[in-house]
């Protein structure tokens, strides 16, 4: 799941190579050539070629370095999956939902729309979404937090279907399953399901990608990545979790204590400047600090900057509005006068939470657990040139 | 007022009803028109979908629970699995399960330890890690192998599983395993999992836990 430098810097020669033909064309004086006319796909200015970074087939991460605001592009919302990208008819789409149920039934993508519909700005994240463990000084925000993303679903609260079909109030869990190769299965607890879960259709506007789970998935918010099944094809509600292999052999979390976490549904607050960051080269004087912060618990409450190194650490400004379980941009003014320096930020979240230190998160989970619900503070090195660099904190 | 400033208040002025101009202030001196009823009540169901059939929730009803449920008729032993893994599974986990690349399957750790917090070479095999032996047969019939998944018949998933509990010594080397065998296998890390100790999230029972 690595991404090699040599990956990185041919994908970056790639883009500037495309870059400099694009500026070639452009005229020296655009009030001087007519332009071009109206067309029936839009596309980014040919100049921009921010690109997810694929780590492996089975997944890619978000360029958060290249991105501002909130809300992700769909095209670049990060990809996860298990059995490949599957390719669904959406005409032949249908979801079953069956079980404790007074009327096990069956739904088309076109009965989903019908329904009383809500649209929601969420992250979602892979909880394996750390990438800063090893020596790497390298790293860019992407290859360290790369799979959360932040889109407006929209979609059909799951509180509404388990209505229709008279779910059991016996019921307490409800297994997921997709109809992608891998029929990757979860098990949820229904309290999820009437707290906010959505089955979503539509993603910033459009019918979701097809990476994201064309063309209905489960989307439980602030909750792993892993456990919101994409390309959902069936529900079954029970009386017990089903114990699939995602949610037994992968996705727990081995603790310190010699114990594992089963269904460790959360995302715990987290936050990662995005600017400055590597690759970046300051130059001394104003930078505003700023990156996204993110709470599966509800709203970020505060983020905390440091310029040196977590020595002191001063309140950053959120950007407006903080929304729950979304990504919150926030900004830090800074004079950088030169010298060296380590910026970091920390995120608290409306229930006190605040973002732990990798020795924290080591203290509870050990040193090699892999890599599930890693949400340490991070921190990047300003040399004296003003290059940036990721400033590892080596786990083992 | 710029020309440009000039240009929205004309589009403004023009969008405006006539009607609405017109109309004297409401009670609440508001001045917005004023509704006529409260938006409907959701109903208990909106008559949307259609009746499943039998046949198409067993069709799709493949998931296996803890307890066995769910699991077919059929059986299998490690030493009928041990050719079809040979032939579907060794190029990726190994020619015993214990070489990879891929998941590493087969392996005990002494004494049945469970270091996985503290120790990275500790393989996460079915025998060292997995809670639940029902596990092994759902997850390869719906999932293996990747380059033709669903494609094994329920014996030879039968098969696939004695052949991996056995090399895991989870079972003996003869053992026949069916759907009333499976569910009683004994996993060694069962009793290591526990349910997520950080509490719900909520601000009054938030733990520090992380």
């Amino acid at each position: 799941m690595k991404v090699s430098r040599r990956d990185l810097l041919t994908g970056a020669a790639g883009v500037m190579a495309l870059g400099k033909t694009a500026m070639a064309q452009a005229p020296t004086d655009p009030t001087k050539v007519r332009g071009k006319p109206s067309r029936a796909l839009g596309q980014r200015a040919p100049t921009e070629k921010p690109l997810r970074q694929p780590r492996g087939a089975t997944s890619s991460g978000t360029p958060h370095q290249d991105l501002y605001g909130t809300i992700t592009p769909a095209d670049l919302h990060f990809e996860r999956h298990h059995g490949g990208v599957p390719e669904i008819d959406p005409k032949a789409y249908s979801l079953l939902i069956h079980g404790m149920v007074e009327r096990p039934m069956v739904f088309t993508l076109a009965d989903l729309k019908r329904f009383p519909a809500v649209s929601r700005v969420h992250f979602l994240e892979c909880s394996g979404n750390f990438g800063g463990r090893g020596t790497a000084t390298d790293l860019t925000p992407q290859q360290i937090a790369g799979l959360t993303s932040t889109s407006e679903w929209t979609g059909v609260p799951l509180a509404t279907l388990f209505r229709e079909v008279g779910a059991s109030p016996k019921a307490t869990w409800f297994l997921a399953e997709g109809q992608d190769a891998a029929v990757l299965t979860r098990s949820v607890p229904m309290s999820k399901a009437y707290d906010d879960a959505l089955i979503a259709y539509g993603q910033n506007g459009e019918a979701i990608r097809p990476e994201q789970g064309y063309p209905a998935r489960l989307f439980l918010p602030g909750w792993e990545g892993n456990a919101s099944v994409k390309w959902l094809r069936r529900i079954e509600i029970s009386d017990r979790p089903f114990m699939t292999r995602e949610e037994t052999s992968k996705y727990t979390d081995p603790m310190a204590d010699g114990t594992a976490r089963l269904f460790s549904f959360l995302m715990d607050a987290r936050s990662l400047i995005t600017y400055p960051a590597y690759p970046v080269t300051l130059t001394r004087g104003w930078v505003e600090i700023n990156g996204i912060a993110w709470t599966g618990s509800g709203k970020i409450q505060r983020v905390d900057v440091s310029t040196d190194g977590g020595a002191t650490w001063t309140p950053a400004k959120l950007q407006e509005p903080v929304l729950s379980k979304a990504h919150t941009r926030f900004r830090h003014l800074w004079d950088w006068t030169g010298g060296e320096a380590v910026i970091m930020s920390r995120a608290v979240d409306e229930t006190g939470y605040a973002q732990p230190t990798k020795d924290v998160l080591i203290a509870s989970r050990g040193t090699s657990s892999v890599g599930y619900h890693t949400n340490p503070i991070t921190g990047w090195q300003i040399r004296s040139d003003g290059t940036v660099i990721f400033r590892p904190e080596p786990w083992a | 007022m710029t020309i440009t400033h000039r240009l929205i208040a004309v589009a403004v002025l023009s969008l405006t009803p006539v009607a609405a101009l017109a109309q004297p202030p409401s009670a609440a001196g508001s001045g917005a028109p004023r509704t006529t009823a409260p938006p409907p009540k959701a109903p208990a169901t909106f008559g949307i979908g259609r009746p499943a059939t039998p046949a198409e929730i067993a069709a799709l009803d493949i998931d296996i629970g803890p307890d066995g449920a769910g699991l077919p008729p059929g059986r299998g032993t490690a030493a009928d699995g041990a050719p079809i893994y040979a032939a579907r599974c060794a190029s990726c986990h190994g020619k015993t399960g214990k070489e990879g690349p891929n998941d590493v399957l087969v392996g005990r750790l002494p004494g049945d330890a469970f270091p996985f917090a503290k120790d990275p070479r500790a393989p996460k095999t079915i025998g060292s890690y997995w809670p639940y032996a029902t596990t092994v047969f759902d997850y390869i019939r719906r999932a293996m192998p990747p380059d033709k998944p669903g494609s094994l018949r329920d014996d030879e998933v039968y098969n696939l599983v004695a052949f991996l509990l056995a090399s895991n010594e989870l079972i003996p080397q003869d053992a026949v395993v069916d759907a009333a065998s499976l569910p009683k296998v004994k996993m060694p890390a069962r009793d290591h999992f526990v349910p997520d100790t950080r509490g719900t999230p909520k601000a009054s029972n938030r733990p520090k836990g992380q």
